[in-house]
């Protein structure tokens, strides 16, 4: 079976600071990592190839030095990689970057047919979660988010019988393929590259793909794709940290008294 | 190499990406060697550690010029020396303009951005570098160390030569049965923080230019009289400040080398120095300073032993990278010559023992190797004598009416009363015979 596993490359948030005037992220010096939820993804494509057979294709879209990304998870042993990279890429919100990621796909369908395409949740630096369903429904396809098993393949009817989370639980679901999943980190544990894979790595070259490539058009990418607009960026206000009452155990009647005190002076009851 | 072609032999595999390693790696890439060096850090330098201070000398060996492009903090203008007690310092130091000029004598670093340039270097000259990778053993054929285990799957390599730039706990050199037994008395452990401090406070308190930096050694009371020594180095906007100690004494006395820094750092002395500033970072290391007589036998067949690995440190002079990238350098040209000449057994490598011997390299150590066991028997050179020095100078500066003929007699009976004469004038005599 053939996965495509959609990557992005996002500034280790770990280390990121803010800038405390302008509220901006300032990304200077921050080391650059493979969004960590995507690399469960690539993970689960890959674990598929070792069961079920295939082929592993992993895109990112990003500037040239994305290609750092490719060749992390080109340690991992991934088939075949790919770079989309242009200017006119630049700007994109989620639903352009959505429609470019779909003309990848497909021209990596008409090479190669698609079964699976999976996607991390959601990226570290913006946390929407929009992209992987965005792709889906450009593609037409049946999305699961949010997989946290991946049960059985049926390579004959073609399905796929995994398991999500749910706000206050799991589901279990068979779907048919082609199909589209987001994953999340408890899918399973990411491997451990091996020394011939980590050599192969060092002077690899992905292959990069502009918009020419991918037959996309200027109007649906870049800032003029995008409606999303960026208002304003700021700092959640610090929450101030509560009042203690102390003496609860030892003088109960005087701790209630002093909070009851507490909160009739201020009119909460 | 094609995208999937993968050769598991290569002409040389060096361990360890520091500077002992690059600069052999340098050196047998420019030669045309086919290299690989492995290093554990997620990059190079993220678990390096040192005082701070790089020479540009041996560096330039390696990289003409390298401090036209290097990160790098501070040209260093000024070394000061002070003699601390509990709660006075004995200084002396040397400052000069010689200093400010290019090309300079040595500069202050952060060893996580350095050490990564500096491999950087040697992969842009055809060196594969892999990191994240742990070597745990070599691979032996008929008493040759023929290649390396990692712990990665499929995770053996092999080579005509194997370098060990793997540090002072040199795991190669343990399993190729170089490092018999670590003993307690041959390492310090040496612990660092990065200070934090404005860069106008910094050159304030330091008297120094926007460029220039200073770097103060401090003895005596620094490590509460066991045997050691602690420093403070200037970086662009930090201070680096460490201390280190034998572990044997620390295990002795019983005191942390935690403690020790907290020492140095709240000593009436120091304290001011670092006033408003904060510790960014904290590291800990391991330093070979067993000297001369440490040396373990570092070429035999098949492998070679450079830098910490090899217990080259001059702990005297902190001369520590220096003989590190030196000793690289030589193993390179070794490795170089042992394939010109197809035989990578010890004998074929020698050209490294007759670099190393006729070097500053085992000719420092070799004058220096008295010195450790010297000090150790002596260690009123660490408690004493600082006092003595604090307790002569607090006297001869103060005005009290006292004729100067008068207070050099009290100095000398304040002496004698805490060690004979006899005693005093042997310690000196020694300590000039095991230094000179």
């Amino acid at each position: 079976m053939h996965s495509v596993v959609c990557i992005k490359q996002v500034p280790d948030t770990t280390e990121v600071r803010i800038d405390p005037k302008t509220n901006t992220l300032m990304r200077e010096g921050v080391p650059s990592i493979v969004n960590p939820f995507d690399m469960h993804a690539v993970e689960a494509a890959l674990k598929l190839r070792d069961e079920y057979g295939g082929k592993v294709t992993v895109i990112t879209m990003g500037p040239p030095q994305a290609v750092e990304a490719l060749r992390r998870v080109k340690t991992l042993g991934v088939d075949r990689t790919i770079l989309l990279s242009d200017r006119a890429f630049a700007g994109s919100d989620t639903l352009a970057t959505s429609y470019i990621i779909t003309q990848a796909v497909k021209k990596i369908d008409s090479e190669d047919a698609v079964d699976l395409v999976l996607c991390g949740k959601q990226a570290i630096d913006g946390d929407t979660a929009q992209v992987g369903p965005g792709i889906a429904t450009r593609l037409n396809m049946p999305l699961v988010t949010y997989v946290i098993d991946i049960d059985s393949v049926d390579t004959e009817k073609k399905t796929i019988t995994l398991k999500r989370s749910v706000e206050n639980g799991r589901t279990a679901l068979c779907v048919e393929y082609p199909m589209l999943m987001t994953v999340l980190k408890e899918l399973n544990e990411v491997r451990y590259a091996s020394l011939p894979n980590m050599i192969l790595a060092t002077n690899f070259k992905a292959e990069v793909w502009n918009k020419d490539d991918i037959g996309a058009e200027m109007k649906n990418m870049g800032l003029d794709g995008s409606p999303t607009a960026v208002r304003k960026i700021f700092s959640p206000p610090v929450r101030e940290c509560g009042e203690m009452i102390p003496h609860g155990i030892e003088q109960p009647d005087v701790a209630v008294h002093n909070l009851i005190e507490k909160l009739s002076h201020n009119k909460t009851i | 190499m094609s995208d999937n072609s993968y050769s598991n032999k290569y002409d040389v595999i060096i361990v360890g990406a520091g500077p002992a390693g690059v600069s052999a790696a340098i050196t047998c890439a420019k030669a045309g060697l086919n290299v690989i060096m492995l290093e554990r850090g997620e990059h190079p330098g993220s678990k390096n550690v040192m005082g701070g201070i790089l020479y540009r000398h041996p560096t330039e060996q390696i990289i003409p010029e390298f401090y036209k492009e290097a990160p790098l903090e501070r040209h260093i203008t000024e070394e000061r020396v002070w003699l601390l007690s509990k709660d006075s310092a004995v200084t002396m130091g040397y400052k000069s303009k010689r200093f400010d000029e290019e090309p300079h004598n040595c500069f202050s670093v952060f060893r996580s951005k350095f050490d990564k340039w500096f491999a950087q270097k040697a992969v842009d000259m055809g060196v594969t570098l892999i990191c994240e990778t742990l070597v745990e053993d070599v691979i032996m054929k008929n008493g040759k160390v023929v290649g390396i285990r990692t712990n990665r799957d499929y995770g053996d390599l092999y080579a005509n030569v194997i370098v060990a730039a793997d540090g002072a706990n040199s795991l190669i050199a343990a399993r190729a049965g170089l490092h018999p037994e670590v003993r307690s008395n041959t390492l310090a452990l040496a612990v660092k923080e990065v200070y934090s401090l404005d860069r106008e406070k910094i050159e304030d308190r330091f008297n120094i230019d926007s460029e220039g930096g200073v770097t103060i050694e401090l003895l005596g009371d620094a490590t509460q009289g066991l045997m050691g020594t602690a420093f403070i180095y200037t970086n662009k906007d930090s201070l680096s400040i460490g201390v280190g100690a034998f572990i044997s004494q620390l295990m002795k006395q019983k005191i942390s080398v935690y403690d020790l820094i907290e020492s140095v750092k709240t000593h009436p002395m120091i304290k001011p120095l670092l006033k408003g500033g904060e510790t960014k970072e904290y590291l800990a290391h391991l330093i070979p300073e067993g000297g001369y007589r440490a040396i373990p036998k570092y070429c035999i067949d098949g492998l070679l032993l450079v830098g910490d690995a090899a217990m080259l440190v001059n702990s005297l002079h902190r001369e520590g990278s220096n003989l590190a990238m030196t000793s690289g350098r030589f193993a390179g040209e070794a490795i170089i010559q042992a394939h010109s000449d197809g035989d990578f057994t010890a004998k074929g490598l020698s050209t490294y023992k007759e670099l190393m011997e006729h070097s500053f390299i085992v000719q420092d150590l070799k004058k220096y190797k008295n010195t450790e066991k010297f000090f150790e028997e002596h260690m009123q050179f660490f408690t004493l004598y600082p006092q003595i020095a604090d307790d002569a100078a607090y006297e001869f500066f103060k005005v009290d009416g006292i004729p100067k003929k008068e207070k050099q007699k009290i100095i000398w009976k304040q002496i004698t009363n805490k060690i004979p004469s006899w005693r005093l004038l042997l310690d000196i005599y020694n300590g000039w015979r095991v230094v000179k």
